[in-house]
């Protein structure tokens, strides 16, 4: 008897420590993540340039539209608070810079939400309705992808003006096809589990079912691919604006910096200088973080 | 295989269709009309030069006998270089572009297969690192860093080339600009071959090869590089785009005459039938590129016949 409650309580506390020892997908998939130090350092540094590009502008003593008349083309220095030097037209780089990210990243992280959220109800609704509504679907999107999307979105910038809202909303609305390919494929395979089949029993409309079923099941993988979108929006926004069509001055964004800098590059390289360093760097982490991501949810990489 | 191929050629209609139809509906609906500016014309002027363009008809009028223009090969007139048709414009730009375009995307797919190839054979050495970290830079550099970055070095500093222009398509005027256009490219596509030919290396008739007693060179020649190219070539559509669409940037800084060009100056005086006109020309381009990549595709994969 004794022995028997003995028996049953090692078992309980053997199954409580098989509980603990079972890891959900999610919990494997963030200690991947930490143990991946490539992402982990890249992710480290995003924030510090986030929050450098969110407040740093608070240290400097210039506004980002001031005009130094006394300092034009100067370089950089600690003792004159221009920390990146000037521009031609005698305005501190460093809050120029700084502000250009803020233009950059929030039209990345803009771009990418019109992207995912446009490709996620594209993909969903394709893949969970089937048939030949998917395979319409399927085929305009294939027609889409024929088409060389920078051209349109310079298209699109020409016909309704220089609006860098606009600007966003176009680079999002052109890329969200890879995201609606992706999730069409997940849908397809959470589309036969018993948890949609049940709330089909239940008389749950099939609109329903996407948002509140299908959706949050994916958002994994979309989140992955966010990551992973983010950086090319940004890349995209920089070369409309480095091509004069995005953002209009004093607004600035890396690629309008860019394409100043590169014109002066003779005389004053540390106008080219900082500003491709912050790009290439968050680029560089967007992408490391992205695939970390992408490696630490795969299931394939046990 | 003929087959193939017309029904290949034949999907890429409607694919145009879409691109013209959209592109077209989009600029007749664009807010303002391409004449308005800050100084505004009288009323009869602009219904007389509407009715000279064709604009005071219907929209599908209009639509429908652009779409017959375009079968005779017509893009229309310009509606800002006032004396120029938009196939005029294409014709001056077209060589420029076709010649950098040409040298770029032949560069750019040589070295990244040989690059590619390179790091595969001497896997895991200091060779192979080198190779694929600066392929890892290349891949995240946009152009719009790396052609003033080149040109920083190779012009102001090395004075070794000259920093743009065209002047007539001398060799030493096109090196900066292709080099601008393709290295992006070449780190892609030696990521993707050293991949694959480290898979093909690794299969079982190289090792048949390798037993018969094959010299080395000939493994990698004649039986590795066939089967490695596959991935290669189905990148190629994405790396034409790429290639493509970078041109408006490196034309740009490089100050070269081409479509990339003309097309910014098009964007930025909102000539909407020369952008409308390139967009379904550098569209037409893609398409027709894509198709031939998936033809040959068919040719070079022995596993696909039809």
């Amino acid at each position: 008897m004794l022995d028997r409650k003995l028996n049953s309580e090692t078992m309980d506390a053997l199954a409580e420590q098989l509980e603990v020892e079972g890891r959900s997908l999610w919990q494997d998939a963030r200690m991947r993540f930490f143990r991946n130090r490539a992402a982990m350092a890249s992710l480290a540094i995003l924030t510090v340039i986030t929050l450098l590009v969110l407040f740093g502008g608070y240290i400097s003593q210039y506004a980002f539209d001031q005009t130094d008349w006394s300092a034009m083309h100067s370089g950089p220095s600690i003792a004159s608070g221009h920390y990146f030097g000037t521009d031609s037209l005698g305005r501190d780089m460093y809050v120029r810079t700084l502000l250009g990210g803020r233009v950059s990243l929030g039209v990345g992280v803009a771009g990418a939400f019109v992207a995912v959220l446009l490709g996620t109800l594209y993909g969903a609704t394709s893949g969970f309705l089937g048939g030949t509504v998917d395979r319409v679907m399927m085929r305009l999107l294939e027609i889409l992808y024929g088409i060389p999307f920078m051209f349109f979105v310079i298209l699109l910038v020409t016909f309704f003006g220089r609006n860098i809202v606009l600007v966003f909303i176009a680079i999002g609305a052109v890329s969200w096809l890879d995201m609606a390919r992706i999730v069409r494929g997940q849908t397809l395979s959470l589309k036969n589990k018993e948890f949609i089949e049940a709330a089909e029993v239940c008389g749950v409309s099939k609109g329903r079912i996407i948002t509140r079923h299908i959706i949050p099941n994916v958002l994994g993988i979309v989140v992955v691919y966010a990551t992973l979108l983010v950086p090319q929006m940004i890349l995209t926004e920089s070369f409309l604006s480095f091509l004069g069509l995005g953002v209009q001055e004093p607004s600035t964004s890396w690629g309008a910096l860019l394409q100043d800098g590169s014109q002066t590059m003779e005389i004053a390289i540390w106008q080219l200088l900082f500003p491709a360093a912050f790009m290439v760097t968050t680029l560089f982490c967007f992408n490391y973080v992205g695939d970390g991501l992408r490696d630490a949810l795969d299931p394939k990489d046990r | 295989m003929f087959k193939f191929i017309l029904k290949r050629s034949l999907e890429a209609i409607p694919t145009l269709l879409v691109l013209i139809t959209i592109t077209f509906f989009m600029m007749r609906f664009a807010p303002g009309s391409p004449f308005s500016s800050e100084r505004s014309l009288p009323p009869e002027v602009l219904a007389n030069i509407e009715a000279k363009y064709g604009l005071d008809k219907p929209v599908h009028e209009q639509y429908f006998s652009y779409l017959g223009g375009l079968l005779q090969g017509d893009l229309g007139p310009s509606f800002k270089y006032k004396d120029y048709t938009v196939n005029e414009l294409v014709a001056q730009a077209l060589p420029v572009s076709a010649k950098i375009g040409l040298f770029a995307f032949a560069f750019t797919v040589v070295m990244g297969v040989s690059v590619g190839t390179i790091a595969a054979l001497k896997q895991n050495t200091w060779i192979d690192y080198s190779i694929m970290s600066t392929a890892m830079a290349g891949v995240v550099m946009p152009s719009f860093v790396l052609a003033p970055t080149l040109v920083y070095i190779f012009s102001i500093q090395l004075k070794w080339l000259p920093a743009g222009g065209w002047n007539g398509g001398q060799l030493r005027f096109i090196i900066l600009p292709m080099l601008g256009m393709s290295l992006l490219y070449v780190a892609s596509f030696a990521r993707i071959m050293r991949g694959s030919m480290i898979e093909v290396m690794n299969s079982n008739f190289i090792r048949t090869a390798k037993a018969k007693g094959l010299p080395f060179r000939h493994i990698v020649l004649k039986h590795a590089l066939r089967p490695a190219m596959l991935p290669v070539v189905s990148y190629m559509g994405p790396a034409f785009v790429g290639i493509i669409t970078g041109s408006v940037v490196i034309e740009t800084i490089f100050g070269l005459p081409g479509l990339g060009r003309l097309f910014v100056n098009g964007a930025l005086n909102r000539d909407y039938s020369l952008v409308l006109g390139l967009t379904i020309l550098i569209g037409s381009f893609t398409i027709l590129f894509n198709a031939i990549v998936d033809i040959v595709y068919a040719f070079i994969d022995p596993k696909i016949r039809y």
